[in-house]
């Protein structure tokens, strides 16, 4: 027990710190942090959806458009309204909660495949949605996107700019980690208690057997649609903090290719547990991070030229790995204990 | 003779070309063990499956209890006291046993997102709740042992048996069972009859589709016989069993036909 704690403490003060060391080796890197935590969030929403209720859903990124455009409109001078975070966030993550419901609906008598391809449809409406929004009334301003977002603020403490605290300087960048590392503890929370539920095993039960499930009194229809607006709000409050952290929201931010990475971080870590999906998606976070400031100077202290882009060579990366975890680990690095019997690996 | 639990009439139900159930009309009565038997492909799962709210009926309808039943909604059927098991087990494979009892007990339990989110007390002592009768519902059918246990790896006998103790869980009136005893060795069958009978001693109705002609005859206070979607007889199994068009059902009619 004593153990326990100890490490508990231990890892608490590394999260604590590691902002500090960061600013050290770069601001960047306490960015490339910031956004890993989003994707920590992001996996975790997407895990309700397709880890425990075993919907397999390709558009989740929508959602995180729905909680950043939230953000975006609420606090900027696009529609001159400046309303306080703690007002927008929870606005934010209703409205991608109602997005998640309205867009789950019609999915509800699809399963695997068929599911896949109408969420992945939905997502890209979503984005084209924000992508045309602009006449004939201005509502998203197009693929410009939106500048000049309000970033966090507390009084007087401004979380963008730079504040020095008993002889420490505190970046922009830092303040933002410890808010998303609040915000990241409530979620995870959140997370292990739904999972040890009543609507967490019916969440379960409808991923193992939808016929069974319904004959033993689950409603599948709203239970289905609570796993969808769970997920979604979870979006929703990852895009209002991605707002508020850039300043700039646009249409691009929200491709598929963003839907696919944060479901490549849940299956990657291990659909259905929490500490899998968490550690997936920081692991997919920051490679192509080390990849971006590595892979340069190595080729060129090499050849002495740039042989193959970071980008291409992330993509092959990402690739390599999920085919290396498909024939090696079917159920993820680190499975639930469930899913790990269910893809018949030793326990 | 006690009162009518349920009532249904004229129920009809067609697959394309194939009309799966033509005019069927039941009554089973409160505590009784019904019987439905029938050739394979004779109607009986469809039946069940139309009764149970999997399968929308075309025509006809089914008083529960004294109350129209809603069909086409399965939750609102086991919310109504109706409970099924499947002829091919259909388990939560990947959860414990306990856990497979604990999803029966959802039709009867409200705590919520809410609930869960910040451990309410009511939602705390829900769950104990929950978690302590599916525990006293395993030890009922006899699986206690096997509580942690995936659903998967218990043998055949206990997951017929665990089915029924999910089925159990949602609070039934009426138990419906569908072919409980196919694949069953004899000591087996012979457990699962004494299961049944408790049922009954407790309060429970029993409606059972069976191939097990014994077990049927045994068990049974009434039985119906089905063929071709229709139903061709209604009694008690010793009068049934002497029925020609059952006997023809069954064995085929002369040589001549």
């Amino acid at each position: 027990m004593n153990r326990k704690i100890v490490g508990i403490a231990l890892i608490a003060i590394a999260l604590l710190a590691l902002p500090l060391v960061l600013t050290q080796v770069g601001t960047a890197w306490v960015r490339i942090a910031n956004l890993a935590i989003l994707f920590v969030f992001l996996s975790l929403g997407l895990n309700i959806v397709v880890g425990m209720a075993g919907l397999l859903d390709l558009g989740y990124i929508a959602f995180y458009a729905v909680g950043a455009y939230v953000y975006a409109l609420l606090a900027s001078p696009h529609f001159n309204l400046h309303l306080p975070f703690w007002v927008i966030l929870p606005i934010g993550a209703l409205v991608a909660c109602v997005a998640g419901a309205v867009l789950g609906a019609p999915t509800l008598r699809l399963r695997g495949d068929y599911l896949a391809i109408v969420t992945l449809g939905f997502g890209e409406i979503v984005r084209i949605f924000m992508n045309n929004l602009s006449s004939p009334f201005n509502i998203t301003n197009g693929p410009k996107g939106i500048t000049r977002i309000d970033g966090l603020s507390v009084g007087s403490v401004n979380f963008s700019a730079t504040d020095t605290l008993f002889g420490l300087s505190i970046t922009g960048p830092a303040k933002y980690y410890y808010v998303l590392l609040l915000l990241l503890l409530l979620v995870i929370v959140v997370n292990l208690r739904l999972q040890k539920s009543r609507i967490g095993r019916a969440w379960v039960a409808i991923r193992e057997d939808e016929v069974a499930a319904k004959a033993a009194g689950i409603n599948t229809r709203n239970v289905k649609l609570l796993a969808f607006a769970m997920g979604a709000s979870f979006g929703g409050v990852a895009g209002g903090m991605f707002a508020a952290m850039q300043g700039f929201v646009s249409p691009e931010s929200f491709i598929l290719n963003e839907s696919i990475m944060v479901l490549a971080m849940v299956v990657l870590g291990g659909m259905g547990n929490v500490w899998g999906v968490i550690a997936g998606a920081l692991l997919l976070s920051f490679v192509p991070e080390f990849l971006r400031y590595s892979v340069e100077p190595l080729q060129m202290a090499l050849f002495g030229r740039m042989l193959v882009e970071p980008e291409v060579l992330r993509m092959l990366v990402f690739g390599i790995a999920l085919v290396l975890t498909m024939r090696f680990r079917p159920a993820g690095l680190w499975p639930e204990s469930r899913h790990k019997r269910e893809m018949g690996q030793k326990p | 003779m006690s009162a009518v639990l349920l009532e249904a009439r004229a129920i009809g139900k067609r697959f394309g070309g194939v009309q799966a159930l033509k005019d069927v009309s039941l009554t089973i009565r409160e505590k009784e063990i019904y019987g439905l038997i029938g050739p394979n492909g004779a109607g009986k799962t469809t039946f069940f499956n139309v009764l149970t709210g999997l399968y929308t009926r075309d025509t006809g309808d089914v008083l529960f209890a004294g109350q129209p039943l809603e069909l086409g909604s399965p939750y609102v059927v086991a919310q109504a006291g109706i409970a099924r098991t499947f002829q091919n087990i259909r388990l939560f494979g990947n959860m414990t046993a306990l856990e497979n009892v604990m999803v029966g007990r959802h039709v009867r339990t409200q705590a919520g997102v809410f609930g869960a989110i910040f451990r309410t007390r009511a939602q705390r002592e829900e769950e104990a709740a929950i978690k302590r009768r599916a525990d006293e519902l395993l030890h009922y059918v006899g699986i206690a042992h096997r509580a942690g246990a995936l659903a998967k790896h218990l043998s055949y006998g206990d997951q017929r048996r665990l089915e029924i103790a999910r089925a159990l869980a949602t609070e039934p009136k009426l138990l419906a069972l569908d072919e409980p005893a196919a694949g069953m060795n004899a000591t087996e069958t012979v457990a699962l009859r004494q299961l049944i009978e408790g049922l009954r001693a407790d309060g429970l109705t029993v409606l059972l589709i069976e191939h097990d002609v014994k077990l049927i005859m045994g068990l049974c206070d009434r039985v119906a016989v089905l063929d071709y979607g229709e139903k061709i007889a209604e009694d008690v199994p010793a009068i049934v069993q002497r029925d020609p068009k059952v006997v023809e059902a069954y064995l085929g009619g002369g040589a001549n036909d």
